[in-house]
């Protein structure tokens, strides 16, 4: 956003008062935009958002998720995704349309415990999330050290247009899988990836200072990574 | 019994409108979503808020809003004499006056069919605890990162020996002849708790309010620090450089 002006708020602060359009974490009330939730307000042509430094994952659809299979029944696995949401990943979305009850057992594909990479098919404020596991790199994941960090914390871990991640994997060499949810997969060497769950740490500490970049930089003892 | 207040100047030592020495923490437990811990004069207090969650059991689940449930409880040692752990009808009911005075500054509607647990433990009792639950609560459901109108802040008032005065200790809630817990939301200027044990005029009652609200003031700005010094912390010279 151009000209965007930040300040940090809690919940009933006044954020600003003019005609811009409320984005999130704001309620508007007459001219004035109160934010709901403890972050960063950020305010510009674009319109009015607070930017939360805390909270519990709401999901939303085509985020990607990294969930531990909890239950399953003859149609179904149930998904425990970090959220106040139990998730629910449905067997004609792993074995096909044509998928019937009792041919197959689930538990083959998919046994309680195993942790999986998919994404949020469908969700709204009526019914729980129903999840999807096609695509390149979602499914089972069968390798590689959890890391779980607050929810809120995700897009800073990510960096504008990922640079924070490729900063990681570069001075790790260590392979990130992200979820929306907070839960993070580190696969690489033993050292690398300490080194990686050390500077996600980082990140999740100092999520509300500026230059993170420069110092997980400096951290992972690497220069500028390009891009 | 004595006189409670002398030449303006009350059992305590205090004046009539001045709070009691007063301590706010955030993010106390590690284990909770949203925690705090308040001390207002001897009451301690701590606080902890777990949710939004599933609800259990699913059929109390309300299909457009999230369920809030508040359980205020006194431990066994808060008091001289020992109390026993059972929850009382007086604690039953302040867990409801709690409940209805955190519930409008709430956006229930951003969490369907959930649940919000809120847990209120006195570890240490003193006059006018049900605001200091409050006051505390509402910074724990802050930190819990739920989506609120406003904080909410409380104060009591009361008549002691014919004189309005500010946050009650347990004496003067005892002995006084009259008690008003207000609870308000301040940047939204609305009341959410206002209860009366006692008789006031409508001169004492509206001296009463304008006293609660300064005291409500009082501790709000001690809830902001709070809050800004858990989540701020170092960042607050950097508002205009962060990414």
């Amino acid at each position: 956003m151009p000209d965007v002006k930040r300040k940090y708020v809690i919940p009933g602060d006044l954020i600003t008062e003019g005609n811009y359009r409320p984005l999130a974490n704001v309620v508007k009330r007459g001219n004035k935009f109160y934010a709901t939730r403890i972050g960063l307000a950020e305010f510009g042509q674009e319109g009015v958002r607070v930017i939360p430094l805390t909270g519990p994952y709401i999901p939303k659809v085509d985020d990607l998720v990294i969930g531990k299979i909890v239950d399953y029944s003859a149609f179904v696995w149930e998904v425990d995704i970090n959220s106040c949401f139990m998730a629910y990943l449905p067997a004609k979305n792993v074995y096909g349309k044509n998928f019937t009850p009792g041919q197959e057992s689930l538990v083959k594909k998919f046994d309680i415990g195993d942790l999986i990479a998919a994404v949020i098919a469908a969700f709204d404020r009526t019914r729980d999330p129903i999840l999807s596991v096609s695509g390149p790199g979602l499914g089972k994941i069968t390798k590689g050290e959890v890391v779980k960090i607050a929810p809120t914390k995700v897009p800073r871990l990510i960096g504008k247009k990922g640079s924070m991640i490729r900063t990681i994997e570069a001075g790790t060499g260590c392979k990130l899988t992200i979820g929306q949810n907070g839960v993070i997969v580190v696969v690489g060497r033993p050292e690398g990836v300490i080194k990686a769950v050390k500077a996600i740490k980082l990140i999740e500490e100092e999520a509300h200072l500026a230059d993170l970049t420069k110092k997980v930089q400096a951290m992972l003892g690497i220069k500028e990574v390009g891009g | 019994m004595g006189k409670l207040i002398n030449d303006g100047i009350r059992v305590d030592g205090r004046r009539v409108d001045e709070l009691r020495p007063f301590r706010l923490e955030v993010g106390v437990l590690k284990n909770a979503d949203g925690s705090a811990y308040i001390e207002l004069g001897k009451n301690k207090i701590i606080v902890a808020v777990y949710g939004p969650k599933e609800m259990h059991p699913k059929h109390l689940a309300l299909p457009d809003r999230c369920v809030l449930r508040c359980r205020y409880h006194m431990s066994p040692f808060s008091t001289d004499v020992r109390k026993p752990p059972a929850p009382t009808r007086r604690e039953i009911e302040i867990s409801k006056v709690i409940r209805e005075a955190l519930e409008p500054a709430i956006l229930v509607e951003e969490y369907p069919r959930t649940a919000i647990d809120i847990f209120l433990e006195v570890l240490q009792s003193d006059g006018g605890s049900r605001c200091a639950a409050i006051t505390a609560a509402s910074l724990a459901l802050a930190d819990a990162g739920i989506s609120m109108y406003d904080l909410v802040v409380a104060c009591a008032v009361g008549k002691v020996d014919g004189t309005m005065v500010l946050d009650l200790s347990d004496i003067e809630d005892k002995e006084g002849e009259a008690d008003m817990p207000v609870a308000v939301m301040p940047n939204l200027n609305i009341i959410t708790l206002l209860q009366l044990d006692g008789i006031l005029t409508h001169e004492e009652f509206k001296q009463g309010i304008d006293l609660a609200l300064s005291g409500c003031r009082k501790l709000y700005e001690a809830q902001r620090k709070a809050l800004m010094e858990r989540y701020f912390k170092g960042g607050l010279n950097q508002q205009e450089e962060a990414e």
